[in-house]
């Protein structure tokens, strides 16, 4: 069993945070997991991309083109950057959250609807998630990235004790609770 | 214990395990983390220095006085550094001393690629490369054995892949290493001419000992699968070539400079092909062809960085074939965050037009439309003495249309001293110094004009303008960022000058100071007039509609600094509770 986690979103939406907790779930459960991340020189609103990569033993920490078992897309249009990872078995986790980019807040450029909606097929399977709203029904708007991890848990077969163990140690004491409720919207959507 | 680590995060712990006492660094992408991390040890004494030149004599004073220190910077930063590196090389150390440098390549974050190995060669030092973060953390403490074995400091080598990817360390505890006191040896400390050439003898002698030494140990590993094709290959690659080409039987190099010619020529023997596989300059592929060894030429780029699929290729493997892509897409570029004590002062010089010299931080991000601000960066500290070429070279014509811009901590840099040229030298530049208090780009980090040190100890805030006066320069004005009209006007002032002047801003940035953010503005839409004078400012919380034709502001984002209501000549702007 092996698994190449592609995540992606825009700066500040919790995508290295969530990466490193996937990968230490990996390990923690027993396999090799190496992870590694580019985020641009954005302080904030740049692209941010983790590649998590899960096996028995791993080598390189970056995934190849064509070899994404799972993308997971913090903002609605990211994945679109990224199409080269796909495969036909690809499956893509997909917060539908809209972040504007420059370009169209400026109404130089579109956001890409059209081409969205289209690309969504070449997936194997969608699964989308409103990460904004189980933050809104978790009590606190800053934890929709811990709605994705929920989602994405579910489709990798590592205990959920392990899952609440890692974010438990990994997000600040004061929002453990708030998190861990998103993390299980997410899981049960 | 088994913990997930970055590799960053495993040099700081393999520097712990080792019995640091002191480590200088200055940040840089992607090394700026280390230092961060040795800073939750208590035991190590650690710093911010204000470069990396100044970092590495820190190192080699804790060194001379019988402890084990290392300095943390990337690969540019270790051309700051490189005057004391090459007579460090002579004097060799007392106590261990590491240099951990990160190379950039692709260029993530880096005004160039260069590959730090050549300054292995070039100073006659060893260099190690790990390849994932458990060997990170068990270099470190091996270059720190080596170096005291063989006098001499070591290079530690990383790159991005390596310093901003996290994978499986298994911890070991801290060994408490006893200064070895303060070394009072004259001839191995004092490199006047006579004994610098006595030194040079050593430092000969030292690199052959060295290439045996690396032959024989256990940081070269031989993995043989079949004969038909052997890769030499080292750091980051490996994890490429382990993956692209199961079949092929490898050899590792812990250590790449000196090379262990002798093992490398053994392993020659037992494949029938031979390749090197490297990232960036061909440094051990050009040291074994000048030897003699019988290489298979790949033909592998000397820019960027290798993959998986790029090893294939050069060995004609058929990649995967991915479906599709999505040219033309909105980009995210990288923009100074919404509320960022810049923006006003590049306002302003855009407004004027006036050509800038500028310099490495978060304001390089001025150059970037609509500011469109910047017009040269070339490496640390390097706008306020280019202002100063670009006005002895038109006669001073220039310096009415110029500035050199240049941040608080990249001024304590080198920018003091190219500053101090001016003054020298009778210079008539304009020179902003946009002081926010931290540095920016890296991490915020503190330094010298923060007022507090690497652990948040109060220290003596340098007062730039001051500082300024003592160096005899008389026109010293500080200035509001966000006072738009305020810049222009000095601005204009300033650079009208046949003499040097100083412009300070000073509003902390964001982070610097959390409580500068205050209640956001919002646009009211039946006064805008969507004239754009408020989108110009490239503020990323101002939005504009397209369909109304006004603009908005995302309350979400806006920190409240106050500056798009200076630019609107209609008063729509106002702030939420505030009548
Ligand atoms: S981090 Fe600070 S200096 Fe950098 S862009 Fe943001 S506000 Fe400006
Ligand atoms: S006040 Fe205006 S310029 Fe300042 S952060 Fe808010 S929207 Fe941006």
């Amino acid at each position: 069993m092996s698994f190449n986690i592609l995540m992606f979103g825009v700066g500040g939406q919790g995508t290295v945070l969530s990466s490193d907790i996937v990968c230490e779930v990996a390990i923690e459960s027993g396999y090799d997991a190496k992870k590694s991340e580019i985020h641009g020189m954005a302080q904030r609103g740049g692209s941010v991309v983790s590649h998590v990569r899960i096996a028995k033993k791993v080598y390189s920490p970056v995934i190849s083109f064509g070899e994404a078992d799972i993308m997971v897309s913090f903002e609605y249009m990211e994945f679109l950057r990224y199409m080269e990872y796909v495969n036909s078995e690809t499956l893509l986790i997909l917060n539908t959250n809209k972040i504007f980019p420059p370009g169209v807040l400026s109404g130089k450029e579109e956001y890409p609807e059209k081409v969205i909606k289209q690309k969504l097929k070449l997936f194997k399977g969608v699964s989308q998630i409103d990460a904004l709203k189980i933050a809104q029904e978790s009590g606190n708007v800053k934890v929709a990235g811990m709605a994705v991890v929920g989602a994405l848990a579910k489709t990798l077969p590592f205990e959920k004790k392990v899952w609440k163990n890692i974010i438990e140690s990994k997000v600040p004491p004061k929002t453990v609770e708030s998190n861990i409720k998103a993390f299980e919207l997410g899981f049960t959507l | 214990m088994r913990k997930v680590l970055s590799g960053n995060e495993a040099i700081a712990r393999g520097a712990y395990e080792a019995g640091v006492k002191v480590v200088s660094s200055y940040p840089g992408t992607p090394s700026s983390e280390i230092t961060d991390f040795v800073k939750r040890y208590g035991e190590i004494y650690c710093e911010w220095a204000v470069n990396e030149k100044v970092a590495l004599e820190v190192a080699i004073g804790a060194s001379l006085a019988g402890r084990r220190s290392m300095t943390c910077m990337k690969h540019v930063g270790l051309n700051v550094a490189a005057d004391p590196l090459m007579t460090l090389s002579y004097t060799g150390v007392n106590g261990g001393l590491v240099i951990l440098v990160a190379d950039d390549p692709n260029m993530f974050s880096s005004q160039n690629e260069q590959d730090s190995r050549n300054y292995a060669r070039f100073a006659k030092v060893p260099l190690l490369e790990p390849s994932d973060s458990n060997e990170a953390k068990e270099f470190v403490k091996k270059a720190f054995e080596i170096s005291e074995k063989f006098c001499t400091p070591v290079i530690v080598r990383s790159v991005t892949r390596l310093s901003h990817s996290m994978s499986a360390v298994d911890l070991g505890e801290r060994v408490e290493v006893t200064s070895k006191g303060l070394e009072n040896n004259i001839p191995k400390w004092v490199m006047v001419p006579a004994n610098g050439r006595v030194r040079h003898v050593f430092v000969e002698e030292r690199l052959k000992e060295l290439q045996t030494y690396n032959s024989e140990s256990d940081l070269v590993v031989e993995e043989i699968i079949s004969n038909e094709i052997g890769i030499i290959t080292s750091g980051i690659p490996y994890q490429y070539v382990k993956e692209a080409l199961p079949e092929a039987s490898v050899l590792k190099l812990g250590m790449v400079w000196p090379l262990p010619l002798d093992k490398i020529v053994d392993f020659s023997k037992k494949v029938k092909k031979l390749y090197v596989v490297e990232e960036l300059d061909p440094i051990i592929e050009t040291e074994l062809l000048a030897k003699g060894l019988k290489l298979k030429k790949i033909k592998r780029p000397l820019t960027g960085e290798l993959s998986v699929d790029a090893v294939k290729k050069l060995f004609g493997i058929k990649v995967n074939k991915y479906k599709t892509t999505v040219k033309e897409l909105p980009n995210r570029p990288p923009n100074m965050c919404p509320g960022c004590s810049h923006r006003g002062m590049f306002y302003a010089i855009s407004k004027l037009k006036l050509f800038a010299a500028g310099d490495i931080g978060c304001y390089t991000l001025g150059l970037l439309p609509p500011l469109s601000a910047i017009n040269s960066t070339v490496c640390m500290g390097a706008s306020i003495s280019m202002a100063h070429g670009i006005d002895r070279a038109s006669d001073g014509e220039y310096a009415k249309k110029s500035v050199a811009v240049i941040g608080d901590s990249t001024f304590f840099h080198t920018g003091i001293n190219g500053l101090l040229n001016s003054v020298y030298n009778k210079g008539c530049s304009t020179v902003v110094i946009l002081d926010n208090r931290t540095t920016g780009m890296t991490g915020h980090q503190p330094n010298p004009g923060t007022g507090i040190t690497i652990r948040g100890e109060e220290s003596p805030r340098i007062n730039f303008e001051l500082l300024c006066r003592a160096f005899g320069i008389k026109n010293v004005v500080t200035v509001d960022p966000f006072d738009v009209d305020e810049c222009i006007r000095v601005l204009k002032e300033e650079t009208s000058k046949e003499e040097l002047s100083v412009i300070i801003t000073n509003r902390p940035c964001i982070f610097a100071d959390r409580t500068v953010i205050t209640n956001p503005y919002f646009i009211d839409a039946d006064k805008c007039t969507g004239c754009t004078a408020c989108t110009r400012l490239g503020c990323p919380a101002i939005t504009w509609d397209k369909k109304k034709k006004i603009a908005m502001i995302d309350e979400s984002l806006c920190t409240g600094c106050g500056l798009c209501p200076k630019v609107c000549r209609f008063n729509a702007i106002f702030q939420r509770g505030v009548k």
